[in-house]
């Protein structure tokens, strides 16, 4: 293990432990005013009128007429309404917010307000969807003549649904108009993305819209685009408060049913099989968009990306949709698209290699990219591919090869068990030309007399450790105390634009110029002297530049890399199944510290796991979520897997700081093919979707096996 | 007669003079600002606002005022100032148990009470303790591996 991999004591350990660390609910009433949001009850309505009844004093309403620019929020396009002016779009969507001293008198009010509609015909499934917000499609090879040549085809349909990132800390932002200039703070992990739409929603020059970042209780892509909007409807509201602040933070309830969660999915995969080989895939993705496009251009771009999985297929067509349909907008969860075409290609893999007769793991190493391959975009895997020594690695953790023979024997009793391996990457960092051409991001070191060195960059520590891991890259690099290092919540008024905390980029990219920064720092270093240095991105030079009109070139540098087997046990009287075992080989390159890399694929692991299976949420007929809380939305406990096991591989990238690269989102994303591949071989029968209920194992009990 | 809601806040004697419906998670953080007790849910199944109420583990937002009248209230800001907060705080600092850091003030009493019923729990035991307290975070696993080691380091405290 290098030096730097060796844990600390995170540096904002200590707060939260005792309870001290303030939270956007935290901060102390006094002169407080509170919002709340007035929703549309149908999903696809026009607005006729809406009566507001008289008011009791120091309460009012903001709406669309409030809003001082232009009443659109900008995330990627900017067809999100700060609130809706003539039409409802979702269920939720909000028309108006009520503002006043007393939050239970506010929300009192808000249920007064009567909103007359025009019901108007709503599109609730994909299947049934009539616009299509983006449209992609790449390729290479000639699919057509390997399909003709094929000696096998395989056509499979697979399904995904929501995962709601049920982040602890529930969405809340504070915005404060005073003097001309606007101060926003709250949950959030792109203080810049919300810089950026309060500058459009209210009309401002940048200088006078000030955003921080609040100690944040969890994302996991959550907290990407949604604060954008919340903090553009509470800064209108504040913009009418007198100078008073005013807060909205959502009940579980409200942000479980409101805010955006990961796009279901339908994919409808075709594969070529020649020779005993996998010769062509014609892939077709639908993303469940929602209403509105919030970040379903770039959601939809990742999937597509890694659609073909860890294999190297010849001749690719891949085409994917992204529909509008009239339910909630889907946005940013850990893995952003990436999981929804993995979990088709692996159990597609699996099912064709068990018709042919081969053991799903043979089949799939023999379909391994290596270095040098071309990627999905004509790129290149420039780095070594580590997943054979990774398969290694978990086989021993998992005695998977032993319990997959043994498993496959008859089962004769109640419980029948079974193990599956799932292989997958995450492409590090954000996808095709956005770091080179849209972020750009700038990190700053400043100096001061006494010699201690402050961090300046964008970048929120959400819980996985970002304040830590840049620390440590400083404080090495100078030879400085970890506490000689401050990184604070960031403030837009202090620090440059670094990106945003997404796409497992903060450490790899913003960790890589401040570790530059450092180094200059420490050639240029003057005793007691205030010093600031800056660097900005530059594209390494390996990468073959991204063209995004035609999905050509690197879709990323390089990629993270995954190897996990999982072990369940299924009763087949009730359906029911519990898992024995997980156990996972990851990449990320040098962790950066062992504690808090191990906790990034733990966490993620889990939640992999639980997007597979209990984690169900649905609209109704009407397109209402109805699993909205803890007791209808189940995510896992600390019972829910007793054993899991993680291993660090590590294949260092060299433009990362010390061979780190992207961590976060990884251990998610494949985690629910190695389950699902466990479940099928205990249930002798293919899955087809996910998340996959007890209730599904029993309808299906009847079947014969098919696997 | 003393008027009011009396009871012991963090070894304090304390009066309530509110409504005994209040919601003890709401007087908890609003009226006596101890906002190391997290809102989670309001509905008992998250126990980000977990307190010990006489020792026992309880949800803050599922009890009344009326109900601590004679009882003993500890949060977390109580909590943290004894020897076995500190056995508890080094653990999980040594694992980096600590993400976000939403649901670990009640993770910490919750691990107390786990120590207090047994000061050698079991693997299972612990996450039976803990599976009232919901963490998106972690995974559990360094959550577990914190309690065990303040099971050893903190021997004779529990």
């Amino acid at each position: 293990m290098k030096q730097i991999s060796k844990s600390v004591i995170k540096k904002d350990h200590g707060v939260k432990a005792r309870g001290s660390a303030v939270y956007v609910g935290d901060f102390a009433q006094q002169d407080m005013l509170h919002g709340k949001l007035v929703r549309s009850p149908y999903a696809h309505a026009k607005i006729l009128g809406i009566k507001i009844p008289e008011l009791p004093e120091g309460y009012f309403t903001v709406g669309y007429r409030d809003v001082p620019g232009i009443n659109e929020v900008h995330i990627v396009k900017d067809d999100t309404p700060v609130f809706a002016e003539t039409v409802v779009e979702y269920i939720g969507d909000p028309v108006l917010m009520v503002v006043g001293p007393d939050e239970q008198e506010t929300e009192r009010l808000a249920g007064e307000i009567v909103v007359e509609y025009e019901e108007l015909p709503a599109i609730l499934d994909v299947r049934d969807a009539d616009t299509v917000f983006f449209d992609y499609s790449f390729g290479s090879g000639d699919v057509d003549k390997a399909f003709a040549e094929a000696d096998k085809i395989y056509e499979e349909e697979f399904e995904t649904g929501y995962q709601e990132q049920a982040y602890l800390e529930t969405q809340g932002m504070i915005a404060d108009f005073n003097d001309g200039k606007l101060t926003i703070h709250g949950s959030m992990q792109c203080p810049y993305y919300v810089h950026g739409a309060l500058v459009k929603a209210m009309g401002l020059t940048p200088d006078r819209v000030r955003v921080l970042q609040d100690v944040t209780g969890g994302g996991f892509g959550g907290k990407e685009a949604y604060p954008s909007i919340l903090a553009c409807q509470t800064a209108v509201a504040a913009a009418k408060a007198g100078g008073k602040p005013v807060r909205v933070v959502f009940g579980r309830r409200e942000d479980m049913e409101f805010t955006s969660k990961r796009h279901p999915s339908l994919c409808r995969y075709k594969f070529a099989v020649k020779d005993g080989k996998v010769s062509a895939m014609d892939a077709d993705a639908i993303f469940n968009a929602g209403g509105y496009t919030t970040l379903s251009a770039v959601v939809l771009q990742r999937g597509l990306i890694s659609a073909p999985g860890v294999y190297s297929i010849e001749n690719l067509r891949i085409h994917g949709t992204a529909v509008k349909t009239n339910t909630v907008p889907n946005g940013a969860y850990r893995g952003f698209g990436a999981p929804q075409t993995f979990f088709a290609t692996e159990m597609m893999m699996d099912h064709i290699a068990k018709d042919l007769g081969e053991e799903p793991l043979d089949f799939k190493k023999r379909h391994l990219a290596k270095q040098g391959d071309a990627t999905s975009t004509g790129g290149k895997y420039h780095f070594p591919v580590p997943i054979p020594a990774m398969i290694d690695e978990v086989e021993k953790m998992s005695d998977f090869a032993q319990k997959r023979k043994e498993y496959a024997k008859p089962q004769p009793g109640r419980f029948k068990k079974g193990i599956g391996i799932g292989l997958w990457f995450h492409g590090a960092g954000f996808t095709g030309n956005g770091e080179r051409d849209i972020i750009k991001a700038v990190a700053r070191l400043h100096k001061y007399a006494d010699g201690r060195v402050e961090i300046l960059v964008s970048q929120s520590d959400i819980g996985q450790g970002i304040k830590t891991t840049l620390s440590k890259i400083v404080a090495n690099e100078l030879n400085l105390p970890l506490e000689k290092v401050i990184c604070n919540n960031p403030d837009t008024d202090r620090v440059p634009d670094s990106g945003p905390t997404v796409a497992s980029r903060s450490l790899m990219t913003v960790g890589e110029l401040l570790r530059r920064a450092s180094i200059r720092l420490r050639s240029e270093w003057k005793e007691g002297e205030e010093q600031t240095v800056e660097e900005h991105f530059k594209e390494p030079d390996f990468v073959i530049p991204f063209d995004i009109e035609k999905f050509e070139g690197d879709a990323y540098p390089t990629y993270a890399w995954a190897v996990c087997a999982v072990e369940v046990q299924v009763d087949s009287l009730t359906g029911t199944n519990e898992i024995l075992g997980a156990w996972a080989s990851f990449d990320v390159g040098t962790p950066m510290d062992m504690n808090i890399v191990v906790g990034q694929m733990e966490g993620g692991l889990l939640q992999g796991l639980g997007y597979a299976s209990m984690e169900q949420m649905a609209a109704n007929a009407k397109g209402r979520i109805r699993n909205n809380s803890f007791s209808d939305y189940l995510i896992p406990t600390a019972m829910d897997v007793p054993v899991m096991q993680v291993h660090m591989h590590v294949e260092e990238y060299p433009d990362g700081p010390y061979g780190a690269k992207g961590a976060g989102e990884l251990p998610l994303v494949g985690a629910p093919c190695a389950y699902m591949s466990a479940m099928e071989q205990a249930l002798g029968k293919k899955i087809y979707h996910i998340p996959f209920s007890a209730e599904d194992a029993l309808l299906r009990a009847d079947e014969k096996e098919d696997i | 007669m003393r008027q009011g809601i009396v009871f012991q806040l963090n070894g304090e004697e304390t009066v309530y003079e509110g409504s005994a419906t209040d919601r003890l998670l709401d007087v908890l953080r609003e009226e006596y600002r101890l906002t190391g007790v997290k809102c989670g849910c309001k509905e008992g199944e998250c126990g980000s606002c977990s307190v010990l109420i006489d020792d026992k583990l309880v949800n803050s937002c599922m009890v009344a005022m009326g109900r601590v009248q004679g009882s003993s209230v500890v949060t977390i800001e109580g909590f943290s100032k004894t020897e076995r907060f500190k056995v508890l705080d080094a653990a999980y600092a040594s694992v980096s148990a600590v993400q976000c850091g939403y649901c670990i003030p009640g993770m910490i009493l919750a691990s107390n009470c786990i120590l207090s019923k047994n000061p050698t729990p079991t693997e299972a035991d612990i996450r039976e303790g803990i599976s009232g307290n919901l963490c998106r975070c972690t995974g559990y696993n360094a959550i577990v591996k914190a309690i065990q080691i303040a099971a050893k380091e903190g021997e004779g405290l529990w």
